[in-house]
């Protein structure tokens, strides 16, 4: 099998930093929105979007529901006009492109139910094909090979002459992607591909699109409500704050997870809608706080004895004077102290911590 | 690559099994009718000889010469705008008769057989009553096409159709009350559906506009396929959402149209055989589903026109009363065994 078959390939090795990071998508002053039913008019969503995609990069867009993720990726793909502004992809303006240019540069991944199930993985692949194949979609010598080459990279290869319908969730979605990487798009934007799929699936396909980006040179963008994932695996996150409607009008931020959770970005973005992003364990939690309850000592026993106490309506932080406070100083090995008395308890696991910390606030 | 191959000759063997099943068939239709000719009289006028009976060779090529030829068109063009529908409105159950469009035909001729004074068996007759076809089929396509647009689901788009055939039928009643008997009768006969009514001055027409059909039909495959994504994958692949949907109506409502006009509502093949077709390939691709949805279309049209003659007696029943009895159990068999067949998951 040749390395060259797909054609967009910036060859660097996986991990590394890729090459060139030009730019493949640039959004500036895009105005999105949706139709209104029978009486006409456009309902507007967003009215100042901006962000850039990179070649080589991972991007989640991140956006509570009704933010207009999925209104916002439709613009992109070209399923629905812009309001006002522009998108220019690869330098060029996305109304510019005719739909065949189109099919070649972005591909999609969508969230709907195909009707392909009476097809096999490899046809389903192939169907991404069409954009290069004549008017019967005759499949040449290199296109049975990039098809070839799309299901192994997504790790489908084996799957190749089974029927879509006898899929799991997660390989669906995997032969899903193998399409748009058939297609052999620049860009490829994927709405929610995690949203159906179990923990295992969700991260392996997460580290999949990550991969594909990085090895295939391709900018890919996708919108996800998994947090945790996003964090680890995007190498840009794209905060869409809740739209005009909402009374808001945030601009749109974008950045690298690390530099966004530092600068407060995320936990602004998340306190507008009352939740709690915790900058050190990049969790989320609802934003009602209890009584503190200082917590140190190991740190494997320490985070899961701040999440046991979270639960039970503590709010973990660093020891401090004053407050109750729980050692940690092995699994098997609790300390709990409070102001009030002068002697710590030891206790042999994290739950009767937490009843000792329970007997002493009441 | 091993379990491609399996494929590949699994419908090369379909093909070897259907091509010759539908050369015997259109034999039969030609050997054997309500009247009894003998097999060596019937080759013998075939290839060209007088035979010992001047009425046998009249109803050899007057009657069922092209009484096979109208089956096997007719079949096979009502089996590929079955498969088109079910594959445009993504639904399995989806077909000329279910959708209504059998109906606005249906009504169509009605209109110019109830009210216009009928048709008299002469050409320009005839061509009203495709004309009247054609516009009755068109216009329900329409008005399908307008609500599926508004209807996002199938199976509401499924039961809208439903419908429309119901509010139509109930013209066709109104129309019936206020026509005189003798052509009610007339009406009500082409209603039973007949692949006998195409003469065999009428026949080049008639192949013609089928054959325009299925040729169309073969020229629609890639954008079908992409069709099975759903409409917002085949866009993203270049597929011309909206002009594939006009030219798969259209293809649709000529060859439901024509069919209908010449014999009437045929019931069922429409509806059924895209299933046998694709249960026997095993496949979704219309590169060789259409195709062998044809030549399925065409074999069970001609056995169903070979079960209209009861043995022995030279009685004949009425198509649709045939059509049925392998449409119904197919479709049962489909519906119940869903879970397990492949396309409908």
């Amino acid at each position: 099998m040749s390395t060259a078959v797909f054609s967009d390939v910036i060859s660097c090795p996986a991990g590394s930093a890729p090459a060139v990071q030009d730019c493949a998508l640039e959004a500036s002053g895009l105005s999105i929105g949706y139709p209104l039913g029978r009486g006409g008019g456009w309902k507007t969503v967003h009215s100042r979007v901006d962000f850039v995609l990179r070649r080589g990069e991972l991007t989640s867009l991140i956006g509570l529901n009704g933010a207009g993720k999925s209104t916002l990726l439709r613009t992109l793909c070209g399923f629905q006009p812009a309001l006002s502004g522009t998108v220019r992809v690869l330098g060029k303006e996305l109304q510019e492109y005719s739909s065949h240019e189109l099919a070649l540069t972005v591909g999609v991944v969508l969230t709907e139910r195909t009707g392909a199930g009476g097809l096999t993985v490899r046809e389903l692949v192939a169907l991404g094909r069409q954009p290069h194949t004549g008017f019967f979609g005759r499949l040449g010598e290199r296109d049975r090979e990039v098809v070839s080459e799309a299901m192994s990279a997504v790790g489908i290869g084996h799957k190749a002459e089974s029927y879509v319908s006898e899929l799991s969730d997660g390989e669906r979605q995997r032969a899903m992607i193998a399409k748009a990487l058939a297609q052999e798009c620049p860009v490829i934007v994927l709405d929610e591909p995690t949203a159906f799929l179990d923990v295992a699936s969700r991260i392996e396909t997460m580290s999949l699109l990550h991969d594909t980006a990085r090895r295939q040179g391709k900018a890919v963008l996708l919108s996800t409500h998994d947090i945790d994932n996003a964090l680890i695996f995007s190498d840009r996150l794209l905060l869409l704050p809740a739209g005009e409607g909402c009374g808001t009008d945030a601009p749109v931020v974008s950045g690298s997870p690390e530099d966004l959770v530092l600068d407060g970005s995320l936990k602004a973005f998340f306190g507008r809608r009352g939740m709690n992003f915790d900058v050190r364990s990049g969790q989320l939690s609802t934003g009602v706080s209890g009584p503190k309850v200082g917590v140190d000592g190991d740190s494997l026993t320490a985070r899961w004895m701040a999440n046991a106490l979270a639960r039970n309506g503590f709010t973990p932080v660093l020891p401090a004077e004053g407050i109750p406070c729980v050692r940690c100083l092995s699994p098997t090995c609790i300390e709990v102290s409070d102001p009030l008395s002068a002697t710590p308890v030891t206790v042999s696991c994290i739950s009767q911590a937490v009843m000792s910390v329970i007997s002493r606030q009441s | 690559m091993a379990r491609k191959s399996v494929r590949d000759s699994k419908t090369r063997r379909i093909y070897l099994v259907l091509l010759p099943l539908l050369a015997l068939l259109a034999a039969g239709n030609l050997f054997y009718g309500a009247v009894p000719i003998p097999p060596g009289e019937v080759l013998d006028i075939l290839f060209g000889g007088g035979g010992d009976n001047p009425a046998w060779r009249i109803i050899l090529t007057g009657s069922r010469l092209p009484q096979a030829v109208t089956a096997l068109l007719a079949g096979a063009a009502l089996a590929v705008s079955g498969l088109l529908l079910q594959t445009l409105f993504r639904n399995p159950l989806a077909g000329p008769s279910i959708l209504g469009i059998s109906d606005g035909a249906n009504l169509g001729v009605a209109l110019v057989m109830l009210a216009c004074g009928g048709v008299a068996g002469s050409f320009g007759g005839y061509m009203a009553t495709v004309a009247g076809a054609m516009a009755g089929a068109f216009a329900i396509l329409a008005v399908i096409v307008f609500f599926s647009r508004r209807v996002g689901s199938n199976v509401m788009l499924l039961i809208i159709g439903i419908m429309v055939g119901y509010l139509v039928s109930s013209c066709i009643s109104i129309l019936n009350y206020y026509a005189s008997a003798d052509k009610v009768r007339q009406f009500v006969m082409w209603g039973m559906g007949d692949f006998s009514a195409v003469s065999s001055a009428q026949l080049p027409f008639f192949s013609a506009a089928a054959c325009i059909g299925l040729v169309w039909a073969l020229l629609l495959v890639k954008p079908l396929n992409a069709l099975l994504l759903g409409e917002k994958y085949a866009a993203n692949l270049g597929v011309n959402v909206w002009a594939a949907r006009i030219h798969v109506l259209v293809c649709t409502g000529l060859m439901t149209a024509v069919v209908t006009a010449f014999c009437g509502p045929v019931s069922f093949i429409g509806l059924a055989v895209p299933h046998i077709a694709r249960l026997l390939l095993g496949t979704s691709d219309h590169r060789t589903l259409v195709p062998a949805t044809a030549l399925s279309g065409s074999c069970i049209a001609l056995a169903c026109n070979m079960l209209t003659v009861i043995p022995g007696t030279g009685m004949l029943l009425p198509l649709n009363a045939v059509t049925p009895l392998f449409g119904a159990p197919v479709i049962i068999y489909v519906i119940v065994n869903r879970k397990s067949i492949q396309y409908f998951n």
